[in-house]
């Protein structure tokens, strides 16, 4: 029964299970165990179980968590912080604080067992403010295990003492990235700081300080309760245990899902998504947000890592994951995404700065149907240029949805720059409504909905739309009882 | 509460809670409990899960049946919210979807008083962690 | 020390660990371009935030391009730093940023100085492929500074100069990508927030976005009115670097082709502000022996230690920042404002002329004593008593403008009697001088007798903040300095929690004090500038034969004929001001 089910639930193993504001319910779960069993160990030997289960981080860098923990506690100091970062910005993307409403104890716990890895005696939450519920389930679940002494001092009653308070994020995406969230979490303008040094060596107030992500933490328990064997054995050669994605777009069953690592994306679109709305063609998935690149056809097989992504040239990113069919303009798409980065740039690094603001407007220029090959060559030189000289992550990404449709969807620029046409009919400045006059009976129906008297025509005679007085508002098209208007 | 000092205490909280919770399942028929859980994570209650369960706990309550209505995370259906998780003492728990307050109406009607499925019950497609064994 | 060992574009290189690629490729001979980078070093000033990336190199083994500014050497590491990679990243980001800045160099009050204009001619930019939507901001024109932030290109500088030098915080980073910018929170005018016009952003600032009000013009129309007798005085640290302005060493004195400049550019009498420097020595120095022997005498409420107060944007500093303590400093009027004052009384009298028809122009290394000269309580009736006060870079331009072949020009002396000044009056342009001078006339005054030495090396250098003890006979008098207003605010935080050990304290904002003024000539981030014009000024100090400041005969004369006695009621009248509280006005 177990193989057809391409499912794991590992991070989410809670999530629609407990009542979140019940910390009995976590309990009942094997909750605090984890945490329990960790302070019978030494330190070395929790990393050590850390590192062989094989964790990467889920925050989209995918840096090996056991390393990192094993890195922040190595460096001496009186004081270290651990972070969770729940910035969570990526359009679409809904993980972290579906694991944060459903299973909050979840994210405490493992940051507990990362205080006593890391020597750290205090513990932040960086959750973007707009996230109320989760930041209500988040108190409450403080609260409770603190009356239940499994957060403060002797914890287990043990000589471990850990507490955790939360920060709230204004919800700029850039403060997703480990420095900007520090500097954020420090009242500083919430900007990115060149690595070296890293957060483990000087992070919150010169502190050294640990940073993961929510579904990092919330494989933690599970690995100290089942042992780095059983995770390891979830998952690539490189990539270990599950990842959680949010599948929407044009697949049929949108949602949250958590595959074994190595699933393709044949399996996850196809028998988790149900396959494609309305029997359409599946033409594009595109991951990582804006971050990652759009994947294709030839990629459907190709099992889901890290490292594959990579070499794919999109990225794992946090796990957004967004279905295309015949019907998205791959343009449009690395348009929309490039948006949202000149939104989010910071502004500190000149490249990402001005840069991704004019691939955005190269791109739009190619939209309007004024692109030239030209064009391409420019888009190309500058994405990749932001790629090697941005200062962090975010400029070192954000050209991937360009790079890779134009990878992929080569035809598809050229199509809008040479023929000026968008072929999946998405670009309004390229397309034009025609009237096929052996169709049109002449029942000037479409002339009286268009609302800028673009179409002229006696009665009973076919009728012709005015090209230049045309807005493309597609009502004609709809209202056409005999199908005489087509897009071209 | 006391604090929780050992493991043992810890496994003191999950088998009061669990036997307690068996109780409520395991029960013969009549003395047993429904147990529904609504999805109320932010995607839920976005597409009306709150409505949902403000009728659920009316409803159940106006026919007199024993239920306990529970609020839980999102269970990752968002194609179909708001769902919620039926557990009719003995049997299985069934997941529902597009439970709007026609549709809740409907499944106490022919699912819990009439032990009959109602369209959409989303199949359980995913192992969980005690299912899941080394090979 | 550890070393490293790497090679850079093939050539082995062996530094001290923790040195950037950038300072290690120098020392084989291989300059990177850089754009927001600035240190000065002994200054305290470090502006490196990676943020322009122009500096970018190749590293073996890592993914992306590093900024070598930025990044540390390792052991091993292999840096390449002109391949086509780096090339033409270099050259892309630089079009980037020519793409969002106004193509106004024919007009732009920066070029030939402007660091942006050097990089695009140095890279041999010749088309800007990337073009688009350019930023554009609301301008903003102080009595001292413009802001024209449409050519700001987000370096930081400023911001480095303002908040982690000066501790001032006027400036700051605002809003996000395309439209972030450097400024005053809600994008206020400078004006109105608690910026003291140090000028320290200016000085920094590698584009024409932060320069100073050009005030040449209303010089030379009061030159021309007929009416009008235009006198000029210049400040000691003009002659230490007006002359980089015409290509001349940093640190060569041009106190005498100044002079002749001045004239043949039409002023009636060419003074010296040396002169108000010797005069502000004695009324500051006569207030320190005051307080000194109240306090001594058993008077605990004698305020103490007592701070200068010549420097204006230091004036406006604790005005904004420290009202609670503004009856600390000395009253003394700066050396600018006391000559203006005895400019527009005792001199106009002199030449029997109303004072409206006198107008008073001043040379300063200086922006805050553009607003100094603005402020109210230095005005009679409306009429200040200094009328125009422009920079050393303005008089350049006037020079320029006179079409004078100034390196050529012969030398010629200041007239009298505001043109006699000594030693003492030159060194205020210092960090250090103010002091040392009001040591040397303080000292006779108080022990009566001469003193054997009159270098005081003790109180000199460029450390930050610096302190020596010097023996009035039998007195140990203990001195603080700080120049750069970060230093002065800790030495303020210790007056304050009454930790301060001093009896007096020199305070200049800027970091050199006056040699390193915002409105001298850019330094473009090489100390060493500022340390030959300090050279020159001590120079200057050595050469004259008077180095005292109560020597000075003239400055005996005009208490004789004039003043009266240091301190007296005159005194008062003309040279001392009052402090206002100013906290309240940055509210909003
Ligand atoms: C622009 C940008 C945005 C990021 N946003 C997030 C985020 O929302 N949540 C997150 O966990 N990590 C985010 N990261 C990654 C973090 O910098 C960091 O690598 C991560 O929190 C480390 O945790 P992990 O090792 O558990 O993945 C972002 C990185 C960049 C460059
Ligand atoms: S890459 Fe973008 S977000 Fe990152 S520091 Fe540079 S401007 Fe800021
Ligand atoms: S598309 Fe709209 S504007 Fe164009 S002809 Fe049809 S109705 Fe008129
Ligand atoms: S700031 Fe520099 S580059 Fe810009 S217009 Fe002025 S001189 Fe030219
Ligand atoms: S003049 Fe000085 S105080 Fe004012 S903004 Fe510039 S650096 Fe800051
Ligand atoms: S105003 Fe000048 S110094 Fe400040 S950031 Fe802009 S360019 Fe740099
Ligand atoms: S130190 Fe000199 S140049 Fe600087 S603000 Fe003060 S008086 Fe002006
Ligand atoms: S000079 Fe190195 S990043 Fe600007």
């Amino acid at each position: 029964m177990a193989k057809d089910k391409k499912q794991i639930r590992i991070a989410l193993r809670n999530c629609g299970f407990i009542n979140p504001e019940n910390i009995d319910e976590y309990i009942a779960r094997d909750g605090y165990q984890a945490l329990g069993k960790a302070l019978e160990m030494t330190p070395e030997e929790v990393i050590d179980e850390i590192k062989k289960s094989g964790l990467r981080g889920r925050g989209g860098g995918g840096f090996p968590t056991g390393l990192k923990w094993e890195l922040t506690r190595k460096v001496e100091a009186e004081q270290k912080y651990v972070v969770c970062n729940a910035d969570e910005g990526d359009p679409g993307a809904f993980m972290d604080r579906s694991i944060l409403e459903g299973d909050p104890h979840t994210v405490l716990e493992a940051m507990a067992i990362n205080g006593y890895c890391t020597g750290a005696s205090k513990g932040l939450i960086y959750i973007r403010a707009e996230y109320p519920l989760a930041i209500e389930r988040l108190k409450i679940a403080i609260g409770q295990a603190r009356e239940y002494g499994l957060l403060g001092d002797k914890i287990f009653g043990k000589d471990f003492s850990f507490d955790i308070e939360l920060r709230y994020g204004a919800g700029a995406f850039v403060c997703g990235e480990e420095t900007a969230l520090i500097h954020s979490m420090e009242g500083l303008r919430g900007e990115p700081t060149v690595k070296p040094p890293f957060p483990s060596e000087s992070g919150y107030k010169g502190a050294p300080t640990n940073v993961n992500n929510v579904e990092t933490y919330a494989n933690i328990p599970v690995i100290l309760l089942k042992g780095s064997g059983w995770f390891a054995s979830i998952g690539t050669e490189k990539s270990k245990g599950t990842k959680v994605f949010a599948l929407a777009g044009k697949v049929n069953n949108v949602g949250l899902i958590e595959v074994p690592m190595g699933t393709t994306l044949r399996e996850v679109i196809f028998d988790i998504g149900g396959g494609i709305k309305s029997g359409k063609k599946f033409k594009a998935v595109q991951t990582g947000g804006p971050s990652g690149g759009c994947l294709t056809e030839k990629h459907l097989d190709i099992p889901i890592d890290y490292d594959n992504l990579i070499a794919s040239g999109s990225m794992m990113g946090s796990g957004g994951m967004i279905v295309m069919d015949e019907d998205d303009c791959m343009v449009s798409v690395a348009k929309f995404y490039l948006d949202f980065t000149v939104e989010e740039s910071c502004g500190k690094c000149a490249p990402c700065r001005l840069g991704n603001k004019r691939l955005y407007e190269i791109l739009d220029t190619i939209t309007q149907g004024k692109g030239t090959e030209d064009d391409l060559f420019k888009l190309r030189n500058l994405g990749n240029v932001i790629k090697d000289t941005s200062l962090c992550g975010l400029g070192q990404t954000s050209p991937n949805p360009v790079l890779s449709t134009m990878e992929n969807f080569y035809d598809e620029y050229l199509a809008h720059v040479k023929d000026h046409k968008c072929p999946a009919g998405q670009c309004k400045a390229l397309m034009s409504y025609i009237i096929n006059p052996d169709a049109c009976v002449g029942c000037t129906l479409c002339a009286r909905v268009c609302p800028v008297d673009a179409i002229s025509g006696e009665k009973k005679m076919p009728h012709v739309i005015d090209q230049s007085i045309c807005i493309k508002c597609g009502a004609c098209f709809e209202k056409c009882k005999f199908g005489a208007i087509f897009i071209e | 509460m006391a604090k929780v000092k050992s493991l043992d205490d810890l496994k003191k909280i999950k088998e009061e809670f669990l036997s307690k919770e068996e109780l409520q399942k395991n029960g013969d028929k009549s003395l047993g409990i429904v147990q529904i859980k609504v999805a109320m994570a932010t995607c839920g209650i976005a597409s009306g899960a709150k409505k949902t369960m403000d009728y659920l706990i009316n409803e159940l309550d106006n026919r007199a049946i024993d239920a306990v209505v529970t609020q839980t995370g999102c269970m990752g259906y968002c194609y179909a919210e708001p769902t919620i998780e039926v557990t009719l003492p003995g049997k299985e728990p069934v997941v529902f979807g597009y439970v709007d307050e026609k549709r809740a109406g409907d499944i106490i009607e022919k699912y819990i008083q009439g032990g009959e499925l109602v369209g959409d019950v989303i199949p359980v497609n995913y192992e969980t962690i005690e299912e899941h064994n080394i090979e | 020390m550890d070393i490293v060992k790497l090679t850079i574009d093939n050539t082995p290189v062996v530094v001290e660990k923790g040195t950037t690629v950038l300072e290690a490729a120098k020392t084989v001979g291989v300059e990177i371009p850089t754009l927001c980078y600035m240190k000065l070093d002994d200054m305290e000033f470090e502006n490196k935030p990676g943020g322009c990336r122009v500096c970018v190199v190749e590293i073996e083994g890592r993914r992306n391009l590093a900024p070598s500014c930025k990044t540390e050497c390792e052991e091993g590491m292999v840096v390449n730093t002109h391949s086509v990679r780096v090339v033409n990243a270099r050259r892309t980001v630089t079009e980037l940023i020519l793409s969002d800045h106004p193509f106004e160099c024919l007009v732009c009050s920066k070029s030939g100085k402007c660091d942006l204009q050097t990089l695009a001619q140095d890279l041999g930019i010749r088309e800007i492929h990337y073009q688009g939507e350019k930023s554009t901001y609301k301008s903003d024109k102080s009595p001292a500074i413009i802001r024209e932030m449409d050519k700001c290109i987000m370096c930081r500088r400023c911001e480095t100069a303002c908040n982690d030098v000066q501790t001032v915080g006027t400036l700051s980073a605002i809003y996000r990508g395309f439209k972030s910018v450097v400024a005053p929170a809600f994008e206020m005018d400078l004006d109105h927030t608690n910026c003291t016009f140090c000028g320290q952003c200016v000085a920094v600032c590698p584009t024409g976005a932060l320069i100073e009000r050009d005030h040449t013009w209303k010089v030379m129309e009061a030159i021309i009115n007929p009416e009008k007798t235009v006198i000029v005085q210049t400040a000691p640290a003009v002659r230490a670097a007006l002359g980089e302005e015409f290509g001349m060493e940093p640190g060569t004195l041009v106190t005498g082709k100044m002079v002749t400049a001045l004239r043949k550019i039409g002023f009636d009498y060419v003074f010296d502000t040396d002169f108000a420097a010797d005069l502000t020595i004695l009324e500051e120095g006569t207030e320190l022996l005051g307080r000194l022997s109240r306090f001594l005498s058993g008077n605990k409420d004698v305020k103490l230690p007592i701070l200068t107060s010549c420097c204006p944007a230091w004036v406006n500093f604790f005005e904004h920042h420290f009202p609670e303590m503004k009856d600390i400093p000395s009253t003394a009027k700066s050396p600018q404002q006391m000559f203006g004052a005895i400019a527009k009384t005792y001199f106009a009298d002199k030449l029997q002329i109303k004072r409206e028809n006198l107008v008073v122009v001043s040379v300063m290394p200086c922006l805050a004593k553009k607003y100094e000269a603005s402020r109210d309580e230095f005005k009679v009736n409306g009429d200040p008593d200094v009328n125009i006060s422009i920079t050393t870079r303005e008089l350049a331009q006037m020079i320029k403008n006179a079409n004078l072949k100034f390196t050529e020009l012969p030398d010629d002396d200041f007239d009298r009697p505001l043109g006699e000044s000594t030693g003492a009056g030159v060194i205020f342009g210092t960090t250090g001088g103010v002091i040392e001078a009001a040591v040397r006339t303080a000292y006779e005054l108080h022990t009566g007798k001469e003193l054997d030495r009159l270098d005081f090396e003790e109180l000199r250098g460029l450390e930050g903040i610096r302190s020596a003890t010097i023996d009035f006979d039998g007195l140990p008098i203990n001195i603080g300095i700080a120049h750069g207003l970060g230093n002065a605010r800790k030495l303020l935080e210790d007056i304050k929690a009454g930790k301060s050990q001093f009896h007096a304290i020199e305070i200049m904002a800027c970091p050199g004090g006056c040699i390193g003024g915002g409105g001298q000539p850019y330094h473009h981030g090489d100390v060493n500038v500022l340390k030959k014009r300090q050279k020159a000024i001590y120079e200057e100090d050595a050469g004259k034969t008077i180095r005292k400041s109560h020597e000075n005969p003239y400055i005996k004369k005009l208490y004789e004929e004039f003043l009266g006695e240091p301190c007296g009621a005159k005194s008062h009248e003309l040279l001392h001001t009052k402090y206002f509280d100013k906290k309240k006005k940055i509210e909003i």
